[in-house]
């Protein structure tokens, strides 16, 4: 008995708030739109009975998602987004790659204090990093000022509220995702591998890519897929940092709701971002079973 | 004609295929070897034998090409490597934790250096199935190193480091990590491999049995030096000073002054006692405080006192029962405790001696060993 | 003795000068005087004056701190309770569907976590405000600290639990005497995190909530949709400096209660 409470009331509450809200969310998009307001149709009518399921899933039809293909605003920015998020996880590991392997060559008592120093950050609000970057980029930001005074150029670069910016922004706040799990992994090697490698006839940099990089391989996709997963829906990097050419679905879905009041067509577009999202999700989860089942 | 022992080292026409001359090596404040010199020949299996700490290790990894020596030279075949890279050494070097490759395949780890020379594709084929043979591991080649016993490992390890034929194999404690049957062994598959490619392997262990079987000479090493360096009978009949006598094997160690001078001495260990008789490598002076050492094994012991020198009177305190043989710690005149060994060649219920008999120990005059210190 | 090499000693610095310096130019640039952000006009404090007199912005404040306390413990509550579900209660139907739940939210975009609660009050016609955001923040926030949790629960060894269900604990005796307390260093951390991700919260909060109740972040947002505020950069750096307060003092506890152990130990065997 006390087992089934202790169960049923964390069930109930994700049933409630999680599952139940992805149905409706569900049911919607395959609705009409009526109004700018609810109800929108149809209805589910439980007094009807039998005629009225009959009816309301009758009226259910994919008109919202053929929508989806003939506005080509809607698949440019599935495609941008991709994009996006997988360049912006290529810059991130070019980055990433080489803090992680230095913290994990690093003398032992340095570790924990670098360690702490790349976690901090992520007790810091998310959009407050975002926004300083605002500051930085934009006409008369401070890498202008810096250039301009240096001389390197002569009119301010334009970076704020473009794609660039979002590449910047977006490495700059998923870096410590991709540095944790390479420095987990590269923190595991053990020393005596690469002397051996070197032993049996390599150069440092032979060793490297025969040894090191291969064994880091694990941490270096997992890190990969914590970028890009949640880059892809991204909303406040596109809508503080990117330009008006800036395509991305997050801000896309935002606007279809906040601006266009569409509810149905919002809910289209968010069953499609699931259906993209649910391969690199499963191939991320792979891995991480695959690198459990390796250590255990 | 009678097969020439092999013992290079005695032969000053043989050139040593390794020379260490006046090495010394220190890690900040600490010296890990003093000044240290030593040869080592052709086909030798040498053994590197000390505590932890004593420098064996460093002194395998300067041969290996991982540190470098702060003064002095190392030659290889006559060659100064004092500054050649680890890589392009034609030494290789078993590590103690085998540190194979666990992202390559049995056969891939063994090809590894090979490749390494980028050597034709059925070369390096024909050379790891050879290895595959020699270390009877061709039933494991496609399997990755975490799918393998330890004994299994520890074999790859050794058909991976063999297999680019160096002039010169380093062995950092292959056998720790092994139990006590798989390592009695597999010693004497190292042996016979050693022999059949003719390499010259260099053996860093803290094991004295491991060293004894093994080598053909060893080195014993203490906070940086070199305190012995002769065959396993030498070593362990013939130490030259306490610290080996006391390390390697069990011993008794019993401290006194020479009362008489010459080839036959006395030694006076206790007072009222007649003088231990012995026979030192070199002359002594009369008065001289010694170390007489004797192994439990040579000390005899008996219920009644037979008719030689060399023998005293003593009482059981304790009996070890090891199944082949027992040790008896027997306390002399004086306080002075002293292990005598008897095979148990008769069953258990036909042995007369127990604990707190009175008991007669003795040995030859030639038994025990004198030193000086 | 391993020292940096030149390699690892650029990589650690341009890598930490970039994590770094847009925080300290934040900083920095608060105390301008000017309200061209990018000019420097001489230091003062007075865009933190003008933002303490900013009632809006201290009513912000308060709902967000409302928000982050209640459905951090509320998810602290549920999210231990789903760990010990997952990892201690076996097989039960729909276990499946259970651990899938916990997992979803953690790789869900928030845009359609927040579409898809906002669908839901509507659905059920409640009041939009404090409470709806609570109801969100708690949902999400309670599958970070049961997997925070649930990963010190797998290493727990069980037989402590055993030992007192020998010794004559009930099940929640044995929980609330033994289990619990060595796991709270887990639910503690859950808990920060929690009250962290609510503090931080933009596009759940602003989906879930109504007119009555703004945070903080979406008054942050509106307020720098259209460019650099340095009111908001005086409040940025009184975040910045409360969350670097807060990891080094939690740092330096752990670090002298570890001494601690460490020396009752030694103190231990000398008394031997």
């Amino acid at each position: 008995m006390r087992r089934f409470v202790l169960i049923a009331i964390p069930y109930v509450w994700l049933l409630a708030l999680f599952l139940v809200p992805f149905l409706i969310v569900l049911k919607i998009s395959l609705s009409d739109i009526a109004l700018a307001r609810p109800p929108y149709t149809p209805q589910l009518d439980f007094a009807a009975g039998w005629e009225g399921l009959k009816s309301f899933f009758s009226e259910l039809d994919f008109e919202n998602f053929t929508f989806l293909t003939t506005d080509d605003l809607y698949w440019k920015a599935y495609l941008s987004s991709l994009k996006i998020a997988a360049i912006s996880t290529f810059l991130t590991l070019l980055v990433g790659y080489p803090v992680a392997y230095a913290m994990a060559r690093a003398p032992e008592e340095w570790r924990p204090t670098l360690l702490m120093l790349v976690i901090l950050p992520f007790w810091t609000s998310f959009l407050i990093r975002v926004y300083s970057w605002m500051g930085i980029l934009s006409n008369e930001g401070v890498l202008n000022q810096v250039l301009l005074w240096l001389g390197i150029i002569d009119t301010p670069l334009h970076i704020m509220n473009t794609t660039t910016a979002v590449y910047i922004g977006v490495v700059y706040t998923y870096l410590p995702f991709m540095i944790l799990p390479i420095y987990s992994a590269l923190e595991k090697l053990d020393g005596s591998l690469l002397e051996a490698a070197e032993d049996l006839g390599c150069s440092r940099l032979e060793a490297f890519w025969l040894v090191t990089w291969p064994l880091s391989r694990n941490g270096i996709i997992a890190g990969c897929f914590l970028v890009f997963i949640p880059t892809i829906g991204e909303f406040v990097i596109p809508s503080l940092l990117g330009g008006s050419d800036t395509l991305m679905i997050g801000k896309v879905l935002w606007e279809e709701f906040f601006s266009n009041r569409d509810w149905p067509v919002a809910s289209a577009v968010a069953v499609v971002l699931l259906l993209i999202l649910i391969i690199p999700i499963i191939l991320f989860q792979r891995n991480e079973q695959k690198q459990r089942e390796a250590e255990g | 004609m009678a097969q020439t022992v092999f013992a290079p080292w005695t032969d000053p026409a043989q050139k040593p295929i390794i020379e260490f001359r006046n090495v010394t090596k220190t890690f900040g404040d600490f010296t890990a070897i003093h000044d240290l010199s030593l040869n080592i020949y052709e086909r030798e299996f040498f053994a590197l034998l000390g505590p932890s700490g004593c420098g064996k290790t460093t002194m395998m990894r300067m041969l290996a090409g991982f540190e470098t020596a702060t003064s002095g030279d190392i030659f290889l075949s006559g060659k100064d490597i004092g500054h050649v890279p680890p890589n392009q050494r034609p030494v290789n070097m078993m590590f103690q934790s085998y540190a194979l490759f666990p992202h390559l395949s049995v056969w891939d780890n063994i090809a590894f250096g090979l490749r390494r020379e980028s050597k034709d594709k059925n070369f390096i084929g024909d050379r790891v199935e050879e290895m595959l043979r020699l270390t009877r591991l061709t039933k494991f080649a496609r399997r990755k190193p975490h799918q393998i016993s330890g004994g299994q490992r520890q074999r790859v390890a050794l058909a991976r480091s063999l297999a680019k034929a160096p002039k010169l194999l380093l062995l950092d404690e292959p056998l720790g990590a092994l139990d006590r049957k798989l390592r009695e062994q597999t010693q004497f598959e190292l042996m016979d491999i050693q022999e059949k490619t003719g390499t010259t392997f260099v053996i860093v262990t803290h094991d004295q049995e491991e060293a004894m079987t093994v080598a053909s000479r060893i080195a014993v090493m203490d906070e940086g030096n070199l305190v012995q360096v002769a065959t396993p009978a030498e070593i362990y009949e013939a130490p030259n000073s306490v610290y080996v006598a006391d390390f390697i094997g069990d011993v008794n160690i019993i401290e006194g002054r020479a009362t008489q001078p010459g080839t036959k001495i006395g030694i006076a260990w206790a007072e009222g006692q007649p003088p231990i008789l012995a026979t030192p490598a070199k002359s002594v002076e009369a008065g001289q405080s010694l170390h007489f050492a004797i192994r439990p094994e040579k000390v005899t012991i008996d219920t009644e006192r037979p008719d030689r020198p060399n023998t005293f009177r003593g009482k059981v305190i304790d009996i070890a029962y090891l199944g082949n043989i027992s040790t008896y710690h027997v306390e002399l005149a004086g306080g002075q405790m002293i292990k005598a060994q008897m095979v148990n060649a008769r069953r258990l219920a036909n042995r007369h001696i127990t604990w707190e008999d009175e008991v007669w120990v003795g040995f030859t005059d030639t038994a025990g060993v004198v030193l000086e210190e | 003795m391993r020292r940096f090499s030149w390699f690892n000693t650029v990589s650690l610095t341009l890598g930490f000068t970039f994590l770094y310096l847009p925080m300290v130019l934040l900083v920095f640039y608060s105390f301008n005087e000017s309200r061209l952000v990018t000019v420097w006009a001489g230091f003062s404090t007075k865009w933190y004056g003008e933002l303490l007199r900013d009632q809006a912005f201290l009513d912000a404040a308060w709902v967000t701190v409302k928000v982050a306390v209640f459905s951090s413990t509320l998810a602290t509550i549920l999210g231990t309770m789903a760990a010990y579900v997952l990892v201690r209660a076996g097989r039960f139907h729909g276990r499946t569907l259970f651990s899938g739940m916990i997992y979803a939210p953690l790789v869900m975009p928030e845009v359609i976590t927040g579409l898809a609660l906002l669908l839901l009050f509507i659905g059920i016609n409640l009041d939009r405000g404090v409470f709806t955001i609570v109801l969100a923040h708690t949902t999400f926030a309670m599958c970070y600290v049961s997997v925070v949790v649930s990963s010190r629960l797998t290493t727990f060894d069980r037989s402590l639990e055993e030992a007192a269900l020998d010794l004559g604990c009930s099940p929640f005796e044995a929980f609330r005497l033994v289990t619990l307390p060595i796991i709270a260093p887990a639910v503690i951390s859950g808990w920060l995190l929690a009250f962290t991700l609510s503090l931080d919260d933009l596009v759940i909060a602003s989906f879930t909530t109504g007119p009555s109740a703004t945070t903080l972040p979406i008054k942050i947002f509106s307020a720098v949709r259209l460019g650099v505020s340095p009111q908001i950069n005086a409040l940025s750096t009184i975040m910045i400096a409360i969350v670097t307060i807060g990891v080094i003092t939690a740092s330096i506890l752990t670090k002298r209660a570890a001494v601690a152990q460490k020396r009752d130990e030694q103190a231990a065997i000398r008394a031997e």
